[in-house]
């Protein structure tokens, strides 16, 4: 099936197998491999981007589904080189470790945030429910995600 | 040595530098091995046994070969030519211990449910993985061993062939009478049986392996998301029978693995075997459930602990003999890894006799082997959940009883009765700051303040102070254990013409912050910025000599060679320096990136230009010879013994018995500390972990052998929600062992972790008269042991 | 990990789904997929054909209806719990959304998904039950409107036929007092025991995993319409069920946890 989709802001046309999950559409497909897969059960969130600007997790959802969406992926956090706030957070606040997780919890937390501009630690924790991380404990993912609310407020988000 | 020496104005270790590691997993950049395109690269899926002890009657293959997309199926038997050598055990504990051969696919009988029976190669992952439900594998059921105790019994053999599940006995005990004597003799006995569940490591990236062969040229490069890519290559050369001069191994960025990518797994034997019979690149990405099976367990352990004391509760003798389960073969180092903990069952505390033993059995799972603070978790657990039970029948108070017990710091460098040497420590300030900074005593106010209003939400304190060895290690210590690799760890360091350096380390890191710590330690003693520093590591043709990452063994060994060589490589620059500045070595000072001569302002020559001049080689003194370059490879003289007190507070629910983690306060003390920040981050990692382990996780089998939680559905690995925030501090007392006075943090937190909750689980409910829950204090186990104890009423004490 | 292969197709309509449901042997409706892609990837279910109605914008919807709320069965979990007239009109409504899964699920779950599914472990299908909701069919034959107490026949079982779509769920609005008590051990899973309980002069009581399907917990309502006690009522949770055991959780412990979150949700609803 052909499927059209914006991502990242550039428009892609491929043709994809019904079966096709989002996330082997991004990774394979389109060769986006920052977008990383940790389970088979919809339960880690390393998967997660944002589609139509809201956090999903690419495992559970058919490219066929996403067609006509549009798609941010980690790739497209950043932009002329810089970081993203939340990004810089992340860095400032050694809110990673191995990193496999982190692309995931970027994403869910540009997400969570614009639902939640401004969150207390209990909701950062409760907003990152569905996302694991094996590394660090959470503690300075909680405090970056805090940071880049404090860093973005007032930004056009 | 207390002091480093630092060639810098300003210190760089110590400082809280951002990691260098980060823009690359920030962006996506970074990749990690399913993220490698191979063009023309086959897909492998490999089918896995779903019985955990059966015989192979036959596999057929023929239908699944005619799938679309697929290239080959092959069985265990048909691959039965191809292997060199068994898939390797590198730690033979005893001398008679038994070892089953082991083969990437099973060819007569399954282990395990998860055993690889049968290969698939196809075009692409889809129909690969399509195939495997077209292969038949008929099987015979056998009856399958679970219990560790029933392993023992030797009523079912596991591998009928060693007429026995027994794979060694391993003992200390340096002197039995003095054992016997003690107990006979002690005021107080305390004697309990813990058990160790087994748990799934669950690195958030599962395993993958791209296997590349170069045909007319007769190399091969084999991408793997391991934490061992120099000994990985070794076993490789030797079980796939592949000349170690034409193999390179790659790590690329690895996304954790806590031990569960330590070892040789039968998938990359396989991939680098196909890639070798079909002269195509071979790739393979495990998904969770296959990681549940087909990757190793850590723990599973029953441990029977006993301490005699005298009236006040000073233990006089600890005796200790476990059973571990080694699965359904051994891997890399599983009959290892109860050994790394059978020297510290007498924890922090000065004991003067010890006994230890543990037998390794078989069981009909998947095999076990090192796991984040591998053998020390265990012994810590069983030696602070058992000072909880002193205390209790003495009648003191939890922090008392360790207090009275501690090792006296005077005492160090200690001799502890097992053997070994504890390098340097202070332990009661950490119990100290830990009971002030958690307010220990107003808790305790709380805690009867809800006692006697009757609230049915329960608080409990629990306390574990701990030591742990780690630096792996002295090489003549591991071969006197019988490890079969040395405990060394090599270091390059290179000053390039234009001044830049490069380190190349052999630790192999997979979220641990190397590249920004080992430069800081580079930068510090060279007096430049660690941006001039690169680091090198994971790639065999670039660091051809290494040791790896495990054992919290990378700065602490890693660190100090790439100290040493840095220091080596200076003392080559400063010979170059006085040979231009026609001065004597003598009289030459280092600061900052420049050599200068003591009373001589003017006189002055930059490393920069030794750099040049090493390498234009115009004007070397006699003898010296081009370039800076040096390399080291240091052995360690003993372990290091970091040490500290957590604190968990937890409120249990009496109602629904839900427990609830409200506080976690921890004071470590890992020596001297490079990076502040990245220390920070591996206890907190290791906390949680360890908390994971007390209040969530474990690997539950049926009496089958059948893996009921292979997913994160029912594998509870805990979230975000699930904690709160730490409160760390920290006590420094550096190991005179290495020339950093550094001592090892990657594992202190998950060893603490565990009885500190589980301590405050059973603190809680002693109002139930309640004194033992095992991991993981579920809600179910804790509302069931309420039902069960006095009739479900409170006890009045 | 991935789904065997099936055709797709994306409905149209209301109209066109049932069509192709009509005529494709095995197809199957996708809403926001978050039940049966799951099962798909685990091949515990492989259809024939997939019919997409999760982007259908004529069956997404909130609107008052002065006695009931109508909710359009592609509204999602996170809409539901965002929702202004829910939260005023149905608070319980969109507590419980929120309570379901993690963000990223609630992003993409359906309410109409969830009801269809008809998990006893889930949170909405309770939820609708203790608040009488009734539910609108539409298939080959027409429409017809179903009470959700008729609707939840088994395990993974509903009312619903192959060839039928659930298009709107109606709610009536109440004033009073609500509970919607979630047990588990993880914020992200699904609920060992959970209950959801109303009060608008008299009281519904539903919970979730205490069997094959959401079940309202009718012993529990009827000793308090006969005057007992809150505590007193609460012991009868467990009457007449036949709750499922788990690794999480015996049978015998589901019972224990009905009876105390019963308790629970009774305090803060009554
Ligand atoms: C990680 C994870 C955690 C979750 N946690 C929870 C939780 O805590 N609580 C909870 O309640 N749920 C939970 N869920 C399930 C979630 O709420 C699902 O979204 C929901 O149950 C199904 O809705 P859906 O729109 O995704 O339906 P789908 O998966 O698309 O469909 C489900 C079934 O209903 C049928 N169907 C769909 N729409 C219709 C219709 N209009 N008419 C007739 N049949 C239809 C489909 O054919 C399919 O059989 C979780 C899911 C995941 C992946
Ligand atoms: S890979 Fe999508 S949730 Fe784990
Ligand atoms: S940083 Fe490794 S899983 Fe989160």
């Amino acid at each position: 099936m052909q499927i059209t989709t914006v991502v990242n802001g550039k428009s892609f046309t491929k043709d994809v197998e019904p079966r096709t999950l989002l996330v082997h559409y991004v990774r394979d497909v389109l060769g986006l491999t920052g977008t990383n897969v940790g389970c088979d059960t919809s339960s880690c969130g390393a998967c997660t981007i944002l589609l139509n600007g809201e956090s999903v997790k690419s495992c559970t959802v058919l490219a066929v589904q996403a067609d006509g969406m549009e798609l941010t992926t980690i790739e497209g956090m950043a932009s002329d080189s810089a970081l993203h706030p939340i990004q810089k957070a992340f860095h400032e606040n050694h809110g990673l470790q191995c990193g496999y997780c982190t692309p995931g919890m970027i994403m869910a937390t540009a997400s969570f945030l614009k639902e939640n501009p401004m969150p207390t630690e209990a909701e950062v924790r409760e907003g990152l429910e569905g996302n694991l991380c094996r590394c660090t404990g959470y503690h300075n993912i909680v405090k970056s995600v805090l940071a880049a609310a404090e860093a973005m407020e007032g930004a056009v988000k | 040595m207390t002091v480093v020496e630092t060639g810098s104005s300003e210190r760089v270790i110590g400082k809280h530098l951002l990691r260098r590691e980060d823009p690359a997993l920030l962006t996506g950049e970074a990749k990690y091995v399913d993220d490698i395109w191979e063009q023309g690269a086959l897909y492998m899926a490999l089918l896995r046994s779903p019985l955990a002890h059966a015989k192979i009657v036959s596999v057929d293959v023929s239908e699944a070969k005619k799938m679309p997309g697929v290239i080959d199926v092959m069985s265990g038997r048909d691959l039965q030519g191809e292997w060199a050598a068994p898939m390797p055990c590198a730690w033979p504990v005893t001398q008679d211990m038994k070892n089953p051969p082991h083969y990437p696919l099973a060819t007569d009988i399954v282990h395990y449910v998860g055993d690889a029976v049968a290969v698939v190669l196809a075009s692409n992952k889809v129909s690969a993985v399509d195939a495997l439900a077209a292969i038949d594998v008929n099987y015979e059921a056998l009856p399958a061993v679970v219990d560790l105790e029933d392993a023992a019994s030797d009523r079912i053999l596991v591998h009928p062939s060693l007429g026995t599940n027994k794979s060694f006995v391993w003992k200390v005990e340096p002197d039995n009478d003095k054992v016997h004597e003690a107990f006979a003799s002690a005021a107080h006995v305390v004697k309990n049986r813990y058990v160790q569940q087994r748990l799934i490591p669950s690195a958030l990236e599962p395993r993958g392996v791209i296997a590349i062969p170069h045909p007319y040229g007769g190399e091969y490069t084999l991408f793997s998301s391991t934490q061992i890519p120099h000994i990985l290559k070794i076993m490789l050369s030797m079980t796939v029978g592949i000349s170690e001069a034409k193999l390179r191994v790659i790590a690329p960025a690895v996304g954790g693995a806590f031990g569960s990518k330590l070892n040789v797994y039968a998938e990359e034997v396989l991939a680098l075997t196909l890639a070798r019979k079909l002269g195509q690149p071979i790739r393979w990405t495990e998904e969770r459930s296959e990681n549940s099976l087909a990757t190793i367990h850590g723990r599973g352990q029953l441990q029977d602990i006993e301490l005699a004391a005298d009236e006040q509760g000073k233990i006089t003798a600890v005796r200790v003999n476990i059973i571990a389960d080694m699965g359904g073969y051994l891997q890399l180092l599983t009959p290892g890894v109860p050994l790394l903990g059978g020297f510290l069952y007498h924890g922090l505390y000065d004991v003067p006799a010890y006994s230890f033993s543990c037998t390794g059995v078989f069981t009909n799972k998947t095999p076990t082997d090192a796991y984040r603070g591998a053998g020390r978790p265990e012994a810590t657990y069983a030696i602070e959940r058992s000072m909880d039970a002193l205390a209790k029948k003495v009648g003191v108070d939890p922090a008392e009883i360790r207090r009275r017990n501690f090792i006296a710091p005077e005492k160090f460098p200690y001799s502890s009765a097992p053997g070994l040497i504890f390098d340097s420590g202070n332990y009661l300030p950490t119990l100290e700051m830990a009971l002030e900074k958690v307010g220990y005593e107003e808790l305790r106010k709380e805690q009867e303040r809800r006692r006697s209003g009757n609230s049915r939400k329960h608080l409990g304190v629990g306390i574990s102070s701990y030591v742990e060895m780690c630096g792996l290690a002295p090489s003549k210590v591991l071969g006197s254990l019988r490890y079969s690799a040395g405990g060394w760890e090599s270091a390059t360091v290179r000053i390039l013409p234009t001044s830049k350096v490069q380190v190349v380390t052999g630790t192999s890191p997979h979220g641990q912050g190397h590249e920004t710590s080992w430069s800081m330690i580079v930068a510090d003693r060279l007096g430049i910025s660690p941006d001039d520093i690169e680091v090198l590591h994971s790639d065999t043709a670039i660091a051809p000599y290494g040791l790896d990452t495990y054992g919290s063994r990378s700065l602490a060994v890693g660190g100090s060679a790439i100290y040493l060589a840095t220091e080596r490589v200076l003392d080559k620059a400063k010979l170059i320096a006085a040979h231009r500045l026609e001065v004597s070595v003598e009289d030459l000072q280092y600061k900052d990136g420049s050599f200068s001569v003591a009373g001589s302002p003017g006189k002055a020559f930059a490393l920069s230009s030794v750099a040049f001049e090493a390498f234009t080689a115009h004007d070397l003194p006699e003898g010296i010879e081009p370039n800076l370059e040096a390399t080291v490879s240091w052995d360690p003289p003993n372990f290091t013994f970091p040490f500290g007190t957590h604190v968990a507070v937890v409120e249990v629910d009496e109602e629904t018995g839900a427990t609830e983690l409200l506080r976690y306060v921890s004071v470590d003390d890992v020596g001297n500390q490079i990076n502040p920040m990245i220390v920070e981050g591996q206890i907190e990692g290791g906390i949680a972990q360890g908390v994971a382990q007390a209040l969530y996780e474990e690997a539950i089998y049926d009496e089958f052998g059948n893996l009921l939680d292979t997913t994160f559905l029912e594998y509870l690995l805990p979230s975000a929600a699930e904690f709160p925030s730490f409160e760390l501090a920290s006590t420094v007392t550096p190991s005179p062992t290495n020339p950093l006075g550094v001592k090892g943090v990657g594992e202190a937190g998950c060893i603490a972790s565990p009885p500190a909750v589980i301590n405050a689980v059973v603190d809680a409910l002693s109002v139930f008269g309640i004194d033992h829950i095992d991991m993981p204090a579920s809600p179910q186990k804790v509302w069931t042991a309420i039902m069960s104890s006095q009739g479900s009423g409170r006890k009045v004490e | 990990m991935f789904p065997a292969s099936f055709d797709y197709a994306k409905a149209r309509s209301v109209a066109d789904a049932v069509s192709i449901l009509s005529s494709v042997e095995d197809a199957k409706l996708l809403a926001g997929g978050h039940s049966l892609l799951p099962l798909m990837k685990l091949r515990l279910a492989s259809p024939s054909m997939l019919v997409d109605i999760g982007s259908l914008a004529e069956l997404s919807y909130i609107e008052d209806k002065g006695d009931y709320v109508a909710i359009g069965s592609m509204t999602r979990h996170h809409d539901i719990s965002w929702s202004r007239v829910l939260k005023s009109e149905i608070p319980l409504l969109p507590y419980v959304a929120s309570q379901v899964g993690d963000p990223q699920v609630r992003h993409r779950g359906t309410i109409g998904g969830s009801i269809s599914h008809g998990d006893g472990a889930s949170d909405l299908p309770a939820a609708v039950l203790a608040l009488d909701a009734k539910f609108v069919i539409v298939g080959p034959k027409g429409e017809r409107i179903v009470p959700a107490t008729e609707f939840f026949v088994g395990f993974l079982e509903t009312v619903l036929s192959p060839d039928e779509l659930l298009t709107e769920i109606r709610v009536p609005k109440f004033s009073g007092g609500w509970s919607f008590q979630k047990f588990n051990r993880r914020a992200q899973d699904w609920a060992i025991v959970g209950v959801a309980a109303v009060n608008d002069g008299g009281t519904r009581v539903s919970l979730v995993n205490m069997g094959p399907t959401p079940m309202r917990a009718r012993a529990v309502e009827e000793a308090l319409a006969d005057g007992a006690s809150i505590e007193a009522a609460s012991l009868k949770a467990s009457e007449g069920m036949d709750p499922p055991a788990d690794l999480n959780a015996s049978s015998q412990y589901r019972r224990h946890l009905a009876e105390v979150l019963v308790k629970r949700a009774l305090t803060e609803a009554v």
